[in-house]
Protein backbone atom coordinates (compact mmCIF):
# COMPACT_ATOMS: atom_id res chain seq x y z
CA UNK A 1 0.00 0.00 0.00
CA UNK A 2 2.78 2.40 0.97
CA UNK A 3 6.21 2.12 -0.57
CA UNK A 4 8.93 4.03 1.20
CA UNK A 5 11.76 4.45 -1.26
CA UNK A 6 15.16 5.37 0.12
CA UNK A 7 14.08 8.42 2.13
CA UNK A 8 16.62 10.76 3.62
CA UNK A 9 15.94 13.85 5.70
CA UNK A 10 18.40 16.54 6.64
CA UNK A 11 17.60 19.48 8.93
CA UNK A 12 20.17 22.21 8.38
CA UNK A 13 23.31 20.08 8.59
CA UNK A 14 21.84 17.38 10.78
CA UNK A 15 20.97 14.20 8.88
CA UNK A 16 18.15 12.43 10.67
CA UNK A 17 17.13 9.81 8.13
CA UNK A 18 19.88 8.10 6.18
CA UNK A 19 17.92 6.03 3.69
CA UNK A 20 14.71 4.32 4.77
CA UNK A 21 13.06 1.78 2.52
CA UNK A 22 10.13 -0.48 3.31
CA UNK A 23 6.79 -1.60 1.98
CA UNK A 24 3.82 -1.32 4.28
CA UNK A 25 0.97 -3.63 3.45
CA UNK A 26 -2.68 -2.80 3.36
CA UNK A 27 -4.49 -3.59 6.61
CA UNK A 28 -1.46 -4.41 8.70
CA UNK A 29 -0.20 -2.90 11.95
CA UNK A 30 3.38 -1.93 11.34
CA UNK A 31 5.45 -0.88 14.35
CA UNK A 32 8.66 1.07 14.23
CA UNK A 33 10.75 0.37 17.28
CA UNK A 34 14.11 1.74 18.27
CA UNK A 35 15.84 3.89 20.82
CA UNK A 36 14.87 7.58 21.15
CA UNK A 37 16.39 10.10 18.78
CA UNK A 38 16.89 7.71 15.88
CA UNK A 39 14.45 9.35 13.47
CA UNK A 40 11.19 7.53 14.18
CA UNK A 41 9.18 10.72 14.59
CA UNK A 42 10.70 12.34 11.50
CA UNK A 43 9.83 9.32 9.38
CA UNK A 44 6.25 9.27 10.67
CA UNK A 45 5.89 13.01 10.00
CA UNK A 46 6.97 12.40 6.42
CA UNK A 47 4.46 9.55 6.06
CA UNK A 48 1.83 11.78 7.70
CA UNK A 49 2.58 14.47 5.06
CA UNK A 50 3.68 17.02 7.65
CA UNK A 51 7.26 17.01 6.44
CA UNK A 52 8.90 16.50 3.07
CA UNK A 53 11.86 14.14 2.63
CA UNK A 54 15.15 15.66 1.45
CA UNK A 55 15.57 12.84 -1.08
CA UNK A 56 13.63 9.68 -1.81
CA UNK A 57 9.94 9.12 -2.33
CA UNK A 58 6.81 7.78 -0.68
CA UNK A 59 4.28 6.06 -2.89
CA UNK A 60 0.67 5.48 -1.93
CA UNK A 61 -0.79 2.82 -4.21
CA UNK A 62 1.96 3.58 -6.68
CA UNK A 63 1.55 7.38 -6.69
CA UNK A 64 4.04 9.74 -5.11
CA UNK A 65 2.60 11.64 -2.15
CA UNK A 66 5.58 13.70 -1.01
CA UNK A 67 4.74 16.81 -2.99
CA UNK A 68 0.99 17.15 -2.48
CA UNK A 69 -0.44 20.64 -2.19
CA UNK A 70 -2.11 21.69 1.07
CA UNK A 71 -5.53 21.27 -0.48
CA UNK A 72 -4.98 17.86 -2.10
CA UNK A 73 -7.75 15.42 -1.10
CA UNK A 74 -5.27 12.53 -0.83
CA UNK A 75 -4.04 14.14 2.41
CA UNK A 76 -7.40 13.25 3.94
CA UNK A 77 -6.73 9.53 3.54
CA UNK A 78 -3.92 9.72 6.10
CA UNK A 79 -4.48 10.70 9.74
CA UNK A 80 -1.99 11.14 12.51
CA UNK A 81 -2.05 11.03 16.33
CA UNK A 82 0.86 12.50 18.26
CA UNK A 83 2.81 11.62 21.36
CA UNK A 84 1.53 14.47 23.53
CA UNK A 85 -2.26 14.43 23.79
CA UNK A 86 -3.72 17.79 22.78
CA UNK A 87 -7.23 19.16 22.75
CA UNK A 88 -8.66 22.23 21.07
CA UNK A 89 -10.11 24.87 23.40
CA UNK A 90 -13.59 23.68 22.65
CA UNK A 91 -16.11 21.08 23.73
CA UNK A 92 -15.29 17.40 23.32
CA UNK A 93 -18.00 17.30 20.66
CA UNK A 94 -16.41 20.07 18.62
CA UNK A 95 -12.98 18.46 18.99
CA UNK A 96 -14.17 15.24 17.39
CA UNK A 97 -16.33 16.99 14.79
CA UNK A 98 -13.55 19.21 13.42
CA UNK A 99 -12.36 16.95 10.60
CA UNK A 100 -15.96 16.40 9.51
CA UNK A 101 -16.52 20.17 9.35
CA UNK A 102 -13.45 20.40 7.11
CA UNK A 103 -15.02 17.83 4.82
CA UNK A 104 -18.31 19.70 4.64
CA UNK A 105 -20.53 17.08 6.27
CA UNK A 106 -24.07 18.05 7.25
CA UNK A 107 -25.06 18.73 10.85
CA UNK A 108 -27.08 15.54 11.25
CA UNK A 109 -24.40 13.26 9.87
CA UNK A 110 -21.74 14.94 11.99
CA UNK A 111 -23.85 14.43 15.10
CA UNK A 112 -24.45 10.78 14.34
CA UNK A 113 -20.80 10.03 13.65
CA UNK A 114 -19.45 11.98 16.62
CA UNK A 115 -21.84 10.31 19.07
CA UNK A 116 -20.91 6.90 17.71
CA UNK A 117 -17.19 7.66 18.18
CA UNK A 118 -17.79 8.97 21.70
CA UNK A 119 -19.47 5.67 22.48
CA UNK A 120 -16.55 3.70 21.01
CA UNK A 121 -13.96 5.55 23.08
CA UNK A 122 -16.08 5.23 26.23
CA UNK A 123 -16.76 8.95 26.63
CA UNK A 124 -20.51 9.04 25.97
CA UNK A 125 -22.07 11.95 27.80
CA UNK A 126 -18.87 14.01 27.58
CA UNK A 127 -20.04 16.00 24.53
CA UNK A 128 -20.32 19.34 26.28
CA UNK A 129 -17.23 18.96 28.49
CA UNK A 130 -14.36 21.34 27.81
CA UNK A 131 -11.83 19.09 26.14
CA UNK A 132 -8.91 20.87 27.81
CA UNK A 133 -10.15 19.66 31.22
CA UNK A 134 -9.86 15.98 30.28
CA UNK A 135 -7.08 13.76 31.62
CA UNK A 136 -4.14 12.85 29.38
CA UNK A 137 -5.57 9.43 28.62
CA UNK A 138 -9.01 10.86 27.79
CA UNK A 139 -7.46 13.53 25.57
CA UNK A 140 -5.56 10.86 23.67
CA UNK A 141 -8.80 8.91 23.19
CA UNK A 142 -10.39 12.08 21.84
CA UNK A 143 -7.37 12.60 19.54
CA UNK A 144 -7.83 9.09 18.19
CA UNK A 145 -11.57 9.56 17.73
CA UNK A 146 -11.00 12.95 16.04
CA UNK A 147 -8.94 11.26 13.35
CA UNK A 148 -10.90 8.01 13.09
CA UNK A 149 -14.27 9.77 12.70
CA UNK A 150 -13.00 10.99 9.32
CA UNK A 151 -12.42 7.39 8.23
CA UNK A 152 -8.78 7.51 7.11
CA UNK A 153 -7.28 4.55 5.22
CA UNK A 154 -3.99 4.97 7.04
CA UNK A 155 -3.57 5.81 10.72
CA UNK A 156 -0.18 6.99 11.91
CA UNK A 157 0.58 7.05 15.63
CA UNK A 158 3.78 8.52 17.03
CA UNK A 159 4.40 6.95 20.45
CA UNK A 160 0.66 7.20 21.19
CA UNK A 161 0.92 5.96 24.76
CA UNK A 162 4.35 7.20 25.80
CA UNK A 163 2.91 9.68 28.30
CA UNK A 164 -0.03 7.62 29.54
CA UNK A 165 -0.68 5.41 32.56
CA UNK A 166 -1.01 1.62 32.04
CA UNK A 167 -4.83 1.63 32.12
CA UNK A 168 -5.11 4.40 29.51
CA UNK A 169 -2.46 2.64 27.44
CA UNK A 170 -4.55 -0.51 27.35
CA UNK A 171 -7.64 1.42 26.27
CA UNK A 172 -5.73 3.09 23.42
CA UNK A 173 -4.20 -0.23 22.33
CA UNK A 174 -7.62 -1.89 22.31
CA UNK A 175 -8.99 0.96 20.18
CA UNK A 176 -6.09 0.70 17.72
CA UNK A 177 -6.66 -3.04 17.40
CA UNK A 178 -10.42 -2.47 17.05
CA UNK A 179 -10.05 0.04 14.21
CA UNK A 180 -7.48 -2.14 12.47
CA UNK A 181 -9.66 -5.26 12.61
CA UNK A 182 -13.12 -3.73 12.18
CA UNK A 183 -12.39 -1.02 9.63
CA UNK A 184 -9.28 -2.51 8.04
CA UNK A 185 -7.34 0.67 8.72
CA UNK A 186 -3.64 0.33 7.98
CA UNK A 187 -1.76 1.35 11.13
CA UNK A 188 1.80 2.61 11.31
CA UNK A 189 3.01 3.34 14.81
CA UNK A 190 6.24 4.03 16.58
CA UNK A 191 7.02 2.96 20.09
CA UNK A 192 10.01 2.61 22.33
CA UNK A 193 7.97 0.09 24.30
CA UNK A 194 9.03 -3.29 22.92
CA UNK A 195 6.21 -5.11 24.63
CA UNK A 196 3.70 -2.76 23.03
CA UNK A 197 5.29 -3.47 19.65
CA UNK A 198 4.90 -7.16 20.28
CA UNK A 199 1.32 -6.82 21.52
CA UNK A 200 0.05 -4.77 18.63
CA UNK A 201 2.10 -5.25 15.51
CA UNK A 202 1.93 -7.69 12.67
CA UNK A 203 5.37 -6.62 11.56
CA UNK A 204 8.07 -4.49 13.13
CA UNK A 205 11.07 -2.57 11.91
CA UNK A 206 13.99 -1.61 14.08
CA UNK A 207 15.19 1.92 13.44
CA UNK A 208 18.76 2.78 14.30
CA UNK A 209 21.02 5.54 13.01
CA UNK A 210 18.32 6.90 10.73
CA UNK A 211 17.25 3.78 8.90
CA UNK A 212 15.65 0.35 9.31
CA UNK A 213 18.36 -2.03 10.38
CA UNK A 214 15.98 -5.00 10.42
CA UNK A 215 12.33 -5.57 9.65
CA UNK A 216 10.07 -8.58 9.68
CA UNK A 217 7.45 -10.38 11.69
CA UNK A 218 7.50 -10.04 15.45
CA UNK A 219 8.85 -13.57 15.66
CA UNK A 220 11.68 -12.90 13.20
CA UNK A 221 12.91 -9.75 14.80
CA UNK A 222 12.53 -10.75 18.41
CA UNK A 223 14.01 -14.23 18.10
CA UNK A 224 16.49 -13.64 15.30
CA UNK A 225 18.06 -10.19 15.71
CA UNK A 226 20.40 -9.61 12.82
CA UNK A 227 23.05 -7.69 14.68
CA UNK A 228 24.42 -7.17 18.13
CA UNK A 229 22.87 -3.69 18.29
CA UNK A 230 19.42 -5.08 17.56
CA UNK A 231 19.96 -7.93 20.01
CA UNK A 232 20.94 -5.46 22.71
CA UNK A 233 17.97 -3.21 21.94
CA UNK A 234 15.41 -6.01 22.09
CA UNK A 235 16.86 -7.06 25.41
CA UNK A 236 18.72 -10.25 24.69
CA UNK A 237 21.09 -10.16 27.58
CA UNK A 238 23.83 -12.63 26.86
CA UNK A 239 25.77 -11.56 23.79
CA UNK A 240 29.05 -13.42 23.41
CA UNK A 241 31.88 -13.83 20.91
CA UNK A 242 32.78 -17.34 19.80
CA UNK A 243 34.03 -19.57 17.02
CA UNK A 244 32.44 -22.63 15.40
CA UNK A 245 34.92 -25.43 16.10
CA UNK A 246 33.12 -28.51 14.79
CA UNK A 247 29.82 -30.06 13.74
CA UNK A 248 28.20 -32.70 15.92
CA UNK A 249 24.81 -34.47 15.54
CA UNK A 250 23.70 -31.75 13.07
CA UNK A 251 24.56 -29.01 15.55
CA UNK A 252 27.40 -26.53 15.60
CA UNK A 253 29.72 -26.57 18.55
CA UNK A 254 30.83 -23.06 19.37
CA UNK A 255 33.73 -22.35 21.64
CA UNK A 256 33.07 -19.34 23.83
CA UNK A 257 36.09 -18.64 26.01
CA UNK A 258 36.72 -22.16 27.29
CA UNK A 259 33.12 -23.39 27.20
CA UNK A 260 31.56 -25.42 24.36
CA UNK A 261 28.04 -24.34 23.44
CA UNK A 262 25.79 -26.34 21.11
CA UNK A 263 23.67 -24.36 18.67
CA UNK A 264 21.78 -24.67 15.39
CA UNK A 265 23.71 -22.90 12.65
CA UNK A 266 24.78 -23.25 9.04
CA UNK A 267 28.08 -21.56 9.73
CA UNK A 268 30.99 -23.84 8.74
CA UNK A 269 33.67 -24.81 11.23
CA UNK A 270 36.22 -22.07 11.70
CA UNK A 271 33.70 -19.19 11.42
CA UNK A 272 33.82 -16.45 14.01
CA UNK A 273 30.31 -15.71 15.28
CA UNK A 274 28.39 -13.71 17.84
CA UNK A 275 25.86 -15.61 19.89
CA UNK A 276 22.95 -14.41 21.95
CA UNK A 277 21.04 -16.37 24.57
CA UNK A 278 17.88 -14.91 26.10
CA UNK A 279 18.22 -14.91 29.90
CA UNK A 280 14.68 -16.23 30.25
CA UNK A 281 15.55 -19.31 28.22
CA UNK A 282 18.25 -20.42 30.59
CA UNK A 283 17.25 -22.59 33.55
CA UNK A 284 19.15 -22.36 36.80
CA UNK A 285 19.46 -25.25 39.24
CA UNK A 286 21.40 -25.69 42.40
CA UNK A 287 21.09 -29.47 42.89
CA UNK A 288 22.45 -32.21 40.59
CA UNK A 289 19.00 -33.53 39.62
CA UNK A 290 16.99 -33.17 36.40
CA UNK A 291 19.08 -30.69 34.51
CA UNK A 292 20.38 -33.11 31.94
CA UNK A 293 17.57 -32.93 29.31
CA UNK A 294 18.94 -29.73 27.72
CA UNK A 295 21.80 -29.85 25.26
CA UNK A 296 23.87 -27.25 27.01
CA UNK A 297 24.78 -27.69 30.65
CA UNK A 298 27.21 -25.31 32.32
CA UNK A 299 28.53 -25.49 35.87
CA UNK A 300 29.41 -22.22 37.52
CA UNK A 301 29.29 -19.97 40.52
CA UNK A 302 26.88 -17.13 41.19
CA UNK A 303 28.65 -13.82 40.85
CA UNK A 304 25.83 -11.37 41.47
CA UNK A 305 22.07 -11.17 42.07
CA UNK A 306 20.42 -8.01 40.67
CA UNK A 307 16.79 -7.43 41.56
CA UNK A 308 14.54 -6.17 38.71
CA UNK A 309 11.13 -6.02 40.35
CA UNK A 310 9.67 -9.48 40.79
CA UNK A 311 12.26 -10.96 38.43
CA UNK A 312 15.93 -10.92 39.36
CA UNK A 313 18.91 -11.22 37.07
CA UNK A 314 21.45 -13.69 38.36
CA UNK A 315 24.95 -13.62 36.88
CA UNK A 316 26.68 -16.99 36.81
CA UNK A 317 30.37 -17.28 36.03
CA UNK A 318 31.97 -20.36 34.58
CA UNK A 319 35.64 -19.87 33.86
CA UNK A 320 35.84 -16.77 31.71
CA UNK A 321 32.18 -17.01 30.65
CA UNK A 322 29.48 -15.03 32.45
CA UNK A 323 25.79 -15.65 31.68
CA UNK A 324 22.81 -13.73 32.96
CA UNK A 325 19.72 -15.72 33.97
CA UNK A 326 16.23 -14.57 34.99
CA UNK A 327 14.94 -15.98 38.25
CA UNK A 328 11.79 -15.07 40.18
CA UNK A 329 12.28 -13.57 43.62
CA UNK A 330 10.50 -16.57 45.07
CA UNK A 331 13.13 -18.93 43.68
CA UNK A 332 15.87 -16.64 44.89
CA UNK A 333 14.55 -17.08 48.41
CA UNK A 334 13.70 -20.77 48.18
CA UNK A 335 17.06 -21.71 46.67
CA UNK A 336 18.89 -19.15 48.77
CA UNK A 337 20.70 -17.76 45.74
CA UNK A 338 23.53 -15.39 46.56
CA UNK A 339 27.06 -14.72 45.35
CA UNK A 340 29.38 -17.67 45.84
CA UNK A 341 26.67 -20.35 45.57
CA UNK A 342 27.36 -23.05 42.96
CA UNK A 343 24.79 -23.27 40.19
CA UNK A 344 24.06 -25.33 37.09
CA UNK A 345 22.75 -23.61 33.97
CA UNK A 346 20.98 -25.46 31.18
CA UNK A 347 19.51 -24.35 27.88
CA UNK A 348 18.52 -25.95 24.61
CA UNK A 349 20.44 -25.65 21.37
CA UNK A 350 17.63 -23.70 19.59
CA UNK A 351 17.79 -21.08 22.37
CA UNK A 352 21.19 -20.05 21.11
CA UNK A 353 20.89 -17.39 18.43
CA UNK A 354 23.76 -16.99 16.00
CA UNK A 355 24.67 -13.69 14.36
CA UNK A 356 27.52 -13.02 11.95
CA UNK A 357 30.54 -11.49 13.62
CA UNK A 358 30.15 -7.74 13.71
CA UNK A 359 30.24 -6.21 10.26
CA UNK A 360 29.08 -2.75 11.08
CA UNK A 361 25.44 -2.19 11.89
CA UNK A 362 24.11 -3.22 8.52
CA UNK A 363 22.28 -6.44 8.23
CA UNK A 364 19.19 -6.26 6.05
CA UNK B 1 -10.16 67.11 49.94
CA UNK B 2 -13.57 68.73 50.28
CA UNK B 3 -13.38 69.80 46.65
CA UNK B 4 -12.84 66.20 45.62
CA UNK B 5 -15.86 64.93 47.59
CA UNK B 6 -18.26 67.56 46.30
CA UNK B 7 -16.79 66.95 42.87
CA UNK B 8 -17.65 63.25 43.03
CA UNK B 9 -21.16 64.07 44.33
CA UNK B 10 -21.81 66.48 41.48
CA UNK B 11 -20.35 64.02 39.02
CA UNK B 12 -22.85 61.32 40.02
CA UNK B 13 -25.62 63.89 39.89
CA UNK B 14 -24.66 64.81 36.33
CA UNK B 15 -24.63 61.15 35.33
CA UNK B 16 -27.86 60.23 37.11
CA UNK B 17 -29.80 63.20 35.74
CA UNK B 18 -28.56 62.27 32.28
CA UNK B 19 -27.03 65.66 31.56
CA UNK B 20 -27.37 66.21 27.84
CA UNK B 21 -23.83 67.43 27.27
CA UNK B 22 -22.35 64.48 29.20
CA UNK B 23 -24.53 62.02 27.26
CA UNK B 24 -23.62 63.63 23.95
CA UNK B 25 -19.88 63.41 24.64
CA UNK B 26 -20.12 59.82 25.90
CA UNK B 27 -22.15 58.68 22.91
CA UNK B 28 -19.70 60.28 20.45
CA UNK B 29 -16.73 58.75 22.24
CA UNK B 30 -18.22 55.27 21.97
CA UNK B 31 -19.10 55.81 18.31
CA UNK B 32 -15.59 56.91 17.36
CA UNK B 33 -13.81 54.28 19.47
CA UNK B 34 -15.97 51.38 18.32
CA UNK B 35 -15.50 52.47 14.69
CA UNK B 36 -11.72 52.56 14.97
CA UNK B 37 -11.60 49.24 16.87
CA UNK B 38 -13.85 47.60 14.26
CA UNK B 39 -11.71 48.80 11.36
CA UNK B 40 -8.48 47.88 13.16
CA UNK B 41 -9.81 44.39 13.94
CA UNK B 42 -10.69 43.78 10.30
CA UNK B 43 -7.17 44.80 9.30
CA UNK B 44 -5.02 43.59 12.23
CA UNK B 45 -6.26 40.02 12.70
CA UNK B 46 -5.84 38.87 9.08
CA UNK B 47 -2.57 40.80 8.91
CA UNK B 48 -1.32 39.06 12.05
CA UNK B 49 -2.32 35.66 10.64
CA UNK B 50 -0.60 36.35 7.32
CA UNK B 51 2.61 37.40 9.05
CA UNK B 52 2.53 34.40 11.41
CA UNK B 53 1.88 31.68 8.84
CA UNK B 54 4.10 32.86 6.03
CA UNK B 55 7.85 32.78 5.85
CA UNK B 56 9.44 35.78 4.18
CA UNK B 57 12.62 37.78 4.29
CA UNK B 58 12.69 40.28 7.16
CA UNK B 59 9.84 38.65 9.10
CA UNK B 60 11.59 38.92 12.47
CA UNK B 61 12.51 42.58 11.88
CA UNK B 62 8.95 43.36 10.85
CA UNK B 63 7.63 41.82 14.08
CA UNK B 64 10.18 43.86 16.07
CA UNK B 65 9.02 47.04 14.34
CA UNK B 66 5.38 46.21 15.08
CA UNK B 67 6.23 45.61 18.73
CA UNK B 68 8.13 48.90 18.93
CA UNK B 69 5.05 50.68 17.63
CA UNK B 70 3.06 49.47 20.68
CA UNK B 71 4.57 52.50 22.37
CA UNK B 72 3.81 54.85 19.49
CA UNK B 73 3.12 58.24 21.17
CA UNK B 74 -0.37 59.48 20.40
CA UNK B 75 0.87 62.98 19.60
CA UNK B 76 3.17 61.58 16.90
CA UNK B 77 0.20 59.78 15.34
CA UNK B 78 -1.63 63.10 15.65
CA UNK B 79 1.19 64.91 13.90
CA UNK B 80 1.40 62.32 11.09
CA UNK B 81 -2.35 62.34 10.58
CA UNK B 82 -2.36 66.11 10.62
CA UNK B 83 0.19 66.14 7.79
CA UNK B 84 -1.72 63.48 5.85
CA UNK B 85 -5.22 64.90 6.35
CA UNK B 86 -4.57 68.62 6.23
CA UNK B 87 -5.72 70.37 3.10
CA UNK B 88 -2.27 70.19 1.44
CA UNK B 89 -1.62 66.60 2.59
CA UNK B 90 -2.02 63.45 0.45
CA UNK B 91 -5.52 62.76 1.77
CA UNK B 92 -6.46 66.43 2.16
CA UNK B 93 -9.25 66.18 -0.41
CA UNK B 94 -11.19 63.90 1.95
CA UNK B 95 -11.81 66.89 4.17
CA UNK B 96 -11.43 64.75 7.30
CA UNK B 97 -9.51 67.32 9.29
CA UNK B 98 -11.42 68.28 12.48
CA UNK B 99 -14.08 65.61 11.85
CA UNK B 100 -14.97 62.37 13.65
CA UNK B 101 -13.82 60.49 10.52
CA UNK B 102 -10.35 61.98 10.94
CA UNK B 103 -10.32 60.89 14.58
CA UNK B 104 -11.28 57.32 13.60
CA UNK B 105 -8.48 57.41 11.02
CA UNK B 106 -5.94 58.49 13.65
CA UNK B 107 -7.04 56.00 16.30
CA UNK B 108 -7.00 53.18 13.76
CA UNK B 109 -3.37 53.93 12.91
CA UNK B 110 -2.62 54.15 16.60
CA UNK B 111 -3.99 50.72 17.57
CA UNK B 112 -3.30 48.58 14.50
CA UNK B 113 0.31 47.81 15.60
CA UNK B 114 -0.66 46.62 19.07
CA UNK B 115 -3.57 44.55 17.81
CA UNK B 116 -1.48 43.02 15.02
CA UNK B 117 1.42 42.30 17.34
CA UNK B 118 -0.77 40.68 19.99
CA UNK B 119 -2.53 38.61 17.32
CA UNK B 120 0.87 37.35 16.14
CA UNK B 121 1.84 36.53 19.73
CA UNK B 122 -1.48 34.73 20.28
CA UNK B 123 -1.07 32.61 17.15
CA UNK B 124 2.56 31.83 17.88
CA UNK B 125 1.60 30.62 21.34
CA UNK B 126 -0.56 27.84 19.91
CA UNK B 127 0.86 24.37 20.66
CA UNK B 128 2.63 23.11 17.49
CA UNK B 129 0.83 19.79 17.94
CA UNK B 130 -2.46 21.65 17.46
CA UNK B 131 -1.05 22.94 14.16
CA UNK B 132 0.03 19.42 13.18
CA UNK B 133 -3.39 18.07 14.14
CA UNK B 134 -5.17 20.68 12.02
CA UNK B 135 -3.00 19.81 9.02
CA UNK B 136 -3.35 16.10 9.63
CA UNK B 137 -7.15 16.42 9.69
CA UNK B 138 -6.92 17.61 6.11
CA UNK B 139 -7.70 21.31 6.55
CA UNK B 140 -7.57 23.49 3.47
CA UNK B 141 -5.47 26.66 3.71
CA UNK B 142 -8.53 28.67 4.67
CA UNK B 143 -9.74 26.11 7.25
CA UNK B 144 -6.19 26.05 8.63
CA UNK B 145 -6.30 29.81 9.31
CA UNK B 146 -9.83 29.68 10.65
CA UNK B 147 -9.06 26.90 13.13
CA UNK B 148 -5.97 28.70 14.38
CA UNK B 149 -7.85 31.95 14.90
CA UNK B 150 -10.57 30.03 16.72
CA UNK B 151 -7.99 28.31 18.95
CA UNK B 152 -6.45 31.70 19.80
CA UNK B 153 -9.77 33.51 20.08
CA UNK B 154 -9.56 34.39 23.76
CA UNK B 155 -6.09 35.89 23.48
CA UNK B 156 -7.07 37.70 20.30
CA UNK B 157 -10.15 39.05 22.07
CA UNK B 158 -7.82 40.40 24.73
CA UNK B 159 -5.84 42.10 21.96
CA UNK B 160 -9.03 43.78 20.76
CA UNK B 161 -9.84 44.94 24.30
CA UNK B 162 -6.35 46.39 24.68
CA UNK B 163 -6.78 48.19 21.37
CA UNK B 164 -10.12 49.51 22.58
CA UNK B 165 -8.61 50.70 25.86
CA UNK B 166 -5.80 52.51 24.08
CA UNK B 167 -8.22 54.16 21.65
CA UNK B 168 -10.76 55.32 24.21
CA UNK B 169 -8.15 56.70 26.61
CA UNK B 170 -5.89 58.56 24.16
CA UNK B 171 -6.07 62.32 23.98
CA UNK B 172 -3.22 63.41 21.69
CA UNK B 173 -4.70 62.34 18.36
CA UNK B 174 -8.23 63.26 19.37
CA UNK B 175 -7.27 66.84 20.14
CA UNK B 176 -4.90 67.37 17.20
CA UNK B 177 -7.14 65.84 14.53
CA UNK B 178 -10.55 66.40 16.13
CA UNK B 179 -9.87 69.80 17.55
CA UNK B 180 -12.26 69.31 20.51
CA UNK B 181 -15.14 71.10 18.76
CA UNK B 182 -18.19 71.17 21.01
CA UNK B 183 -21.03 69.01 19.68
CA UNK B 184 -18.88 67.77 16.82
CA UNK B 185 -15.55 66.24 17.79
CA UNK B 186 -15.49 66.62 21.55
CA UNK B 187 -14.91 63.23 23.26
CA UNK B 188 -14.46 62.21 26.90
CA UNK B 189 -10.70 62.66 27.06
CA UNK B 190 -10.57 66.02 25.24
CA UNK B 191 -13.49 67.30 27.31
CA UNK B 192 -11.75 66.31 30.56
CA UNK B 193 -8.61 68.08 29.41
CA UNK B 194 -10.52 71.24 28.54
CA UNK B 195 -12.82 71.29 31.57
CA UNK B 196 -9.89 70.76 33.92
CA UNK B 197 -7.98 73.66 32.43
CA UNK B 198 -11.15 75.76 32.84
CA UNK B 199 -11.47 74.74 36.48
CA UNK B 200 -14.68 72.71 36.00
CA UNK B 201 -13.48 69.82 38.09
CA UNK B 202 -17.01 68.46 38.68
CA UNK B 203 -17.69 67.91 35.02
CA UNK B 204 -14.18 66.54 34.50
CA UNK B 205 -14.66 64.03 37.30
CA UNK B 206 -18.05 62.96 35.94
CA UNK B 207 -16.54 62.36 32.54
CA UNK B 208 -13.58 60.51 34.07
CA UNK B 209 -15.91 58.21 36.03
CA UNK B 210 -17.86 57.44 32.87
CA UNK B 211 -14.61 56.59 31.07
CA UNK B 212 -13.64 54.17 33.81
CA UNK B 213 -17.09 52.59 33.95
CA UNK B 214 -16.99 51.92 30.21
CA UNK B 215 -13.60 50.24 30.59
CA UNK B 216 -14.95 48.20 33.50
CA UNK B 217 -18.01 47.02 31.58
CA UNK B 218 -15.90 45.98 28.59
CA UNK B 219 -13.55 44.01 30.83
CA UNK B 220 -16.39 42.34 32.71
CA UNK B 221 -17.92 41.30 29.42
CA UNK B 222 -14.56 39.90 28.36
CA UNK B 223 -14.25 37.92 31.58
CA UNK B 224 -17.70 36.40 31.12
CA UNK B 225 -16.91 35.32 27.56
CA UNK B 226 -13.60 33.76 28.57
CA UNK B 227 -15.11 31.80 31.42
CA UNK B 228 -17.83 30.29 29.32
Amino acid sequence: MIDIADITKTFDKNTVLTGVSETIRKGEIFAIIGPSGQGKTTLLRILGLLEKPTTGDVLLEGKSIVKLSDNDPVRRRIGMVFQNPVAFKDSVYHNIALGLHYRGFGKEEIRERVLQKLDEIGLSGYEERKATTLSGGEKQRVSLARIMVTGPDILILDEPTANLDPVSTEVIEDLIRHYNKKLGTTVILSTHDLIQGQRLADRVAVMMNGHFIQSGTIFDVFTRPCSVDVAKFIGIGNILVGKVIRKEDGLSVILVHDVEIHAISNAPAGTNVRIAIRPEEITLHTGPDRWSSARNVIFGTIEAVKPFGIISHVNVKSGELTLSVQVTWQSIRELDLKPGVEAVLSFKAPSVHIMPEENGNECI
Amino acid sequence: MNDLLTGIQTAFLLILTADSEVLDITFRTLQITFSSVLISTIIAIPLGAIITFNEFWGKKSLISVIQTLYALPTVIVGLLCFMILSRSGPLGTLGWMFTPNGMVFGQTILIIPIMTGLTIAALQAIDPIITDTIRSLGATRFQFLKSHLREARFTIMAAVIIGFSRAISEVGTAIMIGGNIKGHTRVLTTAISLQTSMGNFNLSLALGIILLVIALIINLFMGIVQNR
